[in-house]
């Protein structure tokens, strides 16, 4: 299992997300980097992150179910590679 | 072109990327807004046919709308160009208002006013990385370049490169519109954008605008279009290039990028009165979606144009369905089959599997251009586009004295 499933994480401060009819468009102010967030679901775990203790919790309340967070985890990798999303560190690293 | 108005009310909720965008989205990912059409330069091949400004020229009040509204829509950056945007007085203004509101702006100029003081704002904080600049430059060389461009414009092009480098601006961009005469100089051009820290952007000769007028001259030859292929697939992670060039991806293997015409689905344009057109490279009636100030602002445009909503649907391919290409390139480019005269659901103009010399070859009618402000009388920026014959050294120059009746004549 993908160690991310039990860590916190967030969007990034600098990431907006717009709702698209396939999901949405995130785009980064600071690297300008465009990405496309395919599925809704993705969308909802996405905004959900902040939220949540760890990333499990967001994809349960996202209503992903458990043979699909592998998946997911890479996906939210993918995201994480241009910091779209971003790892909870120090006073961030509670729930909100 | 038929016009329709019916719209599925359930899209698919599937399907790739490419599939979902065919469909159109809620706000285009890459708008080119044309500020002025005023320009200091005459380029022969001026997609806008640019040159005096437009009396109806939205106000320095309407632009700043505008871009509140694209705020509103989260368009996060727009590309702005002309004309020539930097002429506008109220240019740096606008900028610096699209920044301050979440807008970022790529900006297109031929660096008549990047001055030392304009690079070291852009290089400032003031923009917050949100700028970027597009320097055009036709040619490596000013031979070449000022061929279209005019004279001079290839020195102001590389003046202005100077001042952001010595600004410290980093990744300014050099665009270049690939021709028959460039096509050649294309590692110097990436020797150029080394030389000054930035990145080469290619894009494609549209015969859009004065375009039209030089587009049999100056479009890539068939073979030159391999060698672009190939050059593009050797850098392609280095160059820039609009997603410009998907009529290529017919040689084989796709280039980077999304391969597909964007027109009314994810790219339009806004013109300096406020109209918004399906591209910009295609400043034509027929491609005109609405007008902001007169139908209700710019995302009323983008959402309930008949045009657009026509675009989104999906489209025949025409003679090209035949074609086992298709899947590649789509048909080409939309704009540059409407300014040779092609019927738009056949081959592009320049198809690299040859359908686009034949359809050429063909009876057609190439649209009238249904604006153009180009300057009515020609200054000393104006280009010509003749060449003095140059005589080689081993025959001197035919003296009036010399009487023989085959003086001059090598057989």
């Amino acid at each position: 299992m993908d160690d991310l499933l039990g860590e916190p994480w967030m969007l990034s401060p600098s990431v907006a997300l717009r709702p698209e009819p396939f999901g949405a468009l995130a785009y980064h102010f600071g690297n300008r980097k465009l990405t496309f967030l395919k599925r809704p679901e993705l969308v909802a775990v996405v905004r959900g992150l902040i939220e949540a203790p760890d990333v499990r919790t967001a994809l349960e309340t996202a209503g992903v179910p458990a043979s699909q967070h592998p998946a997911y985890a890479a996906a939210l990798r993918g995201l994480a590679a241009t910091d779209m999303i971003r790892r909870r560190t120090g006073e961030n690293g509670a729930a909100a | 072109m038929t016009l329709t108005t019916d719209r599925p009310t359930e899209r698919p909720r599937t399907g790739t990327l490419v599939e979902q965008f065919e469909l159109g989205l809620d706000a285009p990912i890459c708008l080119t807004w044309e500020l002025t059409y005023a320009c200091n330069l005459e380029c022969a091949h001026c997609l806008s046919s640019s040159g005096r400004r437009d009396p109806r020229e939205l106000s320095t009040a309407q632009c700043k709308a505008v871009i509140d509204e694209l705020q509103r829509m989260q368009v996060f950056y727009v590309n702005i160009g002309g004309g020539e945007p930097t002429i506008r007085p109220d240019f740096w203004e606008l900028l610096q208002y699209a920044v301050d509101h979440q807008v970022g702006v790529k900006f297109s100029t031929n660096g008549v006013r990047v001055t030392p003081e304009r690079a070291a704002f852009l290089a400032s904080p003031a923009c917050n990385g949100y700028v970027d600049v597009q320097i055009s430059l036709d040619g490596a060389t000013a031979e070449v370049n000022d061929y279209v461009r005019g004279p001079g414009s290839f020195d102001t092009a590389l003046a202005a490169l100077q001042n952001l480098q010595d600004a410290g601006f980093t990744d300014a961009k050099i665009s270049v519109v690939c021709t028959r005469q460039n096509i050649g100089q294309l590692d110097d051009f990436k020797a150029l954008a080394d030389r000054f820290g930035a990145t080469l952007r290619l894009t494609r000769l549209r015969p859009s605008g004065r375009g039209a007028d030089v587009w049999d001259e100056l479009h890539p030859l068939p073979e030159q279009q391999r060698v672009l292929y190939d050059w593009l697939m050797a850098h392609g992670e280095d160059v820039l290039t609009g997603d410009s060039f998907f009529h290529l991806a017919a040689f084989g293997e796709s280039l980077p990028g999304l391969n597909l015409c964007g027109a009314g689905r994810v790219v339009c344009l806004i013109d300096p009165v406020g109209d918004v057109y399906a591209c910009p490279f295609a400043i034509h009636d027929n491609f005109l979606a609405g007008n902001l100030l007169a139908d209700g602002g710019f995302q009323q445009v983008w959402q309930t144009s008949a045009l657009f909503a026509d675009l989104r649907s999906p489209q025949t391919g025409g003679a090209c369905a035949k074609c086992e290409f298709f899947d590649s390139c789509r048909g080409g480019c939309m704009a540059a089959k409407f300014f040779t005269g092609l019927p738009l659901d056949g081959p592009d103009p320049e198809c690299v599997q040859g359908y686009g010399e034949q359809a050429l070859a063909a009876d057609r009618v190439v649209p009238a251009p249904s604006q153009d402000h180009s300057k009515t009388s020609p200054t000393r920026n104006q280009p010509v586009m003749l060449q003095l014959l140059t005589r080689p050294p081993s025959q001197p120059p035919v003296s009036a004295c010399a009487e023989s009746p085959l003086s001059g004549f090598t057989p």
